[in-house]
């Protein structure tokens, strides 16, 4: 059965059925936010589901949920989306598509090195979650996060220079792909461990808590933690899914489930692949959406975050998603078949958001365009930016290993070694 | 000759848990403790050190299993729920690599928490959190994300607790960069080293050990002030002697300087250095006193192989080398997982005959 926000409110008490918009909508079920994907998504993904698991080709049921959402899109969803925000959606998704593609380029070029992993196909959930967060609100990710790092406003040229790892990157080379940190725009990371993440967003959604009962500050900052489905088998997932919904805590868990786990299908590492259906089991709304549709994805995210602002507490969005490319530059992917690909590729979020501003007259293809062009600019100027930046000094090995140096020690002279300025220079004996 | 009066004056207790207290009055300068009229418990020590600091800045909050209701695991907590409210002193479900993550997402929004591990032994589901999480973070975002978290709980053997409980993490913390790790010894360790812990605006980690708890020590007027703070990185040195150095730490110190009494009996005056900083350690005051003294008797409880007193043996001998008449040694834990039975946790750790006999052979003066 379904559940929409309104199918676990009664845990909190009273209820209100606020609706962000008056309900034009084909499907009669009343729920309490539009663009609900009830009679949408759940029957076909079961179908999906059913479909892998049996082995059998899934084209039909992928067809159909094409032909429904077409249906739905035009008619539900065009007045949730005014010119202006429709052009920032596909900026934001095309940059993100432009950077991973030319991030592939620079790695077979050895510019890049070490783990890269690719964020294509995925970048309706991060332009539709992020794309509404403020500058203070927080963000966590995981190892797949330059484009949640670009949604949320860290520059391009910033991103590139730390693949490269030159000193102007936005950790100075010294994160790396996996590690992309910004204090100034509250991207706290890129995390390598899988499930990692989640606690760590779900102690910066009790700070924002913590501000707002103990210290009494104005704080209405949530927190969007950004995961897989394999981390859903993680420990650490379910503990915080516990204690969020516990403490009440302004965070939305949001899982990119894009069915593989390197080479691990989602179907065959666990025992009820629908993961929004676990979010109920711990006391918060657990909502599905097509992850492929970025104003489906929009909907659910506005709903999500007022919620959380409101003080309402957490909510579980599992996004169906996929990457086109393989889980790192290092994937053969050799496991996934074609045909899924293949309609997967065909329902791409970009070309969809495109078609959707074309045939609703709000944007023409010259417009699209020459956002796509700027793009392209920005992305090589980002290229040749990181070319032309230094390498990290040497003196850089030793520093910010602590926020106070004097955590190096006492040297042999009887100071603090970080007071030694050949310690710094790293010229100095260790 | 004042000096060792001086030292044994004032800590002379060590580690006898009889009431039975030297409280001789120092002579000597301001730099030593005021006369023997206050005494407070390593418990008392912690406790008054997490009050004052939560008092001073709203931003520090507790957080663990049992630490609210239940008055914390061992008492270290008493009275923090009543006086500051369940927003601030959090009873968490068990849940330590949730509950040190979500430790860890709050500082580096800011706050500023204290993270309680019943033992450190519960630390190894968090370890995740407390090494990449948190002692990597500011190297890894180039200094705009701190961490100034603190773990603290007991670390270490306590008293037929059996294999599980009873590991000492010093080494393993130690060996992370990042990270700080103290491990304080009396009641004026404690209370200074805690208070530093919870202003550091890096991650610490702060072992303590059980069987101190309930450890009267005297405490000074200056060590009783609320801005009492003791520096990262500085050893102390308990005991002053010419002729042979005994390091260690935490509980050792107490038997360490109950080996240095029997020496002294002996004719052998030992230097016992209470290392109160595993991480940075301070190899400047070792080596000084290596130096002096040309004997090094390292001291610990945990598993010897690749433990703190490897780390302390090797640096003397890469900066002291010349200065040594003897080969250095190591007193450590036995080398198997604690035995639950009282005669073999006796046998796995170091005893003060150990320490004696060590000390004595570096000497050249045992069979």
């Amino acid at each position: 059965m379904a559940t929409s926000f309104s199918a676990t409110l009664p845990l909190h008490g009273s209820q209100e059925n606020r609706l962000l918009l008056p309900p034009i909508r084909l499907a009669p079920p009343p729920s309490s936010f539009l663009g609900s994907t009830r009679s949408l998504t759940i029957p076909s993904s079961r179908r999906l589901y059913h479909a892998h698991a049996a082995r059998r080709s899934p084209v039909v049921g992928v067809q159909e949920v094409v032909k429904e959402k077409k249906v739905t899109n035009s008619l539900v969803l065009c007045i949730l989306i005014t010119k202006e925000e429709g052009l920032v959606l596909y900026e934001d998704m095309i940059l993100g598509r432009s950077f991973e593609d030319m991030c592939a380029q620079m790695y077979y070029r050895g510019k890049m090195f070490g783990f890269v992993h690719l964020y294509n196909g995925q970048e309706a959930v991060s332009t539709g979650f992020i794309k509404l967060l403020t500058q203070s609100d927080s963000v966590v990710s995981t190892y797949r996060d330059h484009v949640h790092a670009l949604s949320k406003g860290v520059s391009a040229r910033a991103v590139m220079s730390e693949l490269f790892g030159k000193v102007t990157g936005c950790c100075r080379g010294q994160g790396g792909s996996m590690h992309m940190f910004s204090k100034e725009h509250n991207m706290l990371g890129g995390f390598a461990f899988i499930g990692e993440g989640i606690p760590v967003a779900t102690g910066a959604a009790f700070t924002s808590k913590y501000k707002r009962e103990v210290l009494k500050q104005d704080c209405e900052d949530v927190t969007v933690a950004f995961f897989g489905d394999g981390t859903c088998n993680n420990g650490q997932f379910y503990e915080c899914l516990n204690m969020a919904a516990l403490y009440k805590l302004p965070i939305i868990f949001v899982v990119e489930n894009n069915l593989w786990a390197i080479g691990m299908s989602h179907l065959r590492s666990t025992s009820d692949p629908e993961i929004w259906k676990k979010g109920p089991a711990f006391g918060m709304p657990g909502v599905h959406v097509d992850g492929m549709d970025v104003l489906k994805v929009r909907e659910v995210a506005k709903e999500a975050v007022t919620r959380a602002r409101r003080g309402e507490g957490p909510t579980l969005v599992e996004c169906e998603t996929y990457r086109f490319r393989g889980h790192s530059l290092a994937d053969p992917d050799e496991l996934r078949d074609a045909a899924e690909k293949a309609k997967y590729a065909a329902r791409d979020p970009i070309t969809a958001l495109k078609k959707y501003l074309v045939e609703n007259k709000l944007a023409n293809e010259g417009e699209l365009k020459t956002i796509e062009k700027k793009i392209d600019e920005l992305v090589e100027e980002a290229v040749e930016f990181a070319d032309a930046s230094p390498q990290p000094g040497r003196s850089q090995l030793l520093e910010n290993v602590f926020a106070d140096p004097k955590g190096f020690g006492i040297g042999p002279d009887g100071r603090y070694r970080c007071e030694d300025p050949k310690f710094t220079e790293g010229t100095a004996q260790v | 000759m004042w000096g060792i009066l001086r030292r044994s004056a004032v800590d002379g207790g060590g580690f006898s848990a009889s009431s039975l207290r030297r409280t001789r009055f120092s002579l000597v300068s301001a730099r030593s403790y005021a006369a023997g009229s206050k005494e407070m418990t390593v418990r008392d020590a912690l406790n008054s050190a997490i009050d004052e600091e939560m008092s001073a800045d709203p931003k520090v909050f507790v957080m663990g299993e049992e630490v609210g209701q239940y008055q914390g695991a061992y008492k270290i907590t008493k009275g923090l729920l009543e006086k500051y409210g369940p927003e601030r002193v959090y009873d968490t479900p068990i849940t330590e690599a949730g509950f040190t993550g979500i430790g860890v997402g709050a500082a580096y929004a800011g706050l500023k928490p204290v993270v309680e591990f019943m033992t450190f032994n519960f630390s190894m589901q968090a370890i995740d959190h407390i090494i990449n999480s948190a002692a990597k973070s500011n190297y890894m975002s180039a200094g705009q994300i701190n961490v100034p978290i603190a773990f603290r709980g007991p670390n270490g053997a306590a008293a037929g607790v059996g294999a599980q409980h009873s590991q000492c993490y010093a080494a393993w913390y130690a060996s992370v960069p990042g990270l700080k790790v103290l491990a304080p010894y009396s009641a004026e360790d404690a209370r200074g080293l805690l208070k530093a812990a919870i202003r550091d605006p890096d991650p610490v980690v702060f072992l303590e050990n059980e069987l101190l708890y309930g450890e009267s020590f005297p405490i000074s007027e200056e060590a009783l002030d609320s801005s009492f703070c003791l520096p990262i990185g500085k050893a102390k040195i308990e005991r002053e002697g010419k002729d042979v150095t005994i390091t260690t730490f935490s509980k050792m110190v107490g038997f360490a300087l109950k080996a240095a009494e029997k020496l002294a009996e002996e004719g052998i005056g030992a230097e016992v250095i209470n290392l109160r900083s595993i991480r940075p350690l301070d190899r400047a005051t070792i080596n000084a006193s290596v130096r002096k003294t040309s004997r090094l008797v390292t001291v610990e409880e945990g598993f010897p192989q690749h433990g703190v007193c490897a780390e302390i043996c090797a640096s003397v001998v890469e900066e002291s080398f010349s200065y040594l008449d003897a080969p250095v040694a190591r007193i450590a834990g036995a080398d198997v997982p604690m035995p639950y039975a009282a005669n073999l946790e006796r046998l796995a750790l170091p005893q003060v005959e150990d320490i004696v006999r060590a000390a004595k052979r570096a000497c050249y003066r045992s069979k």
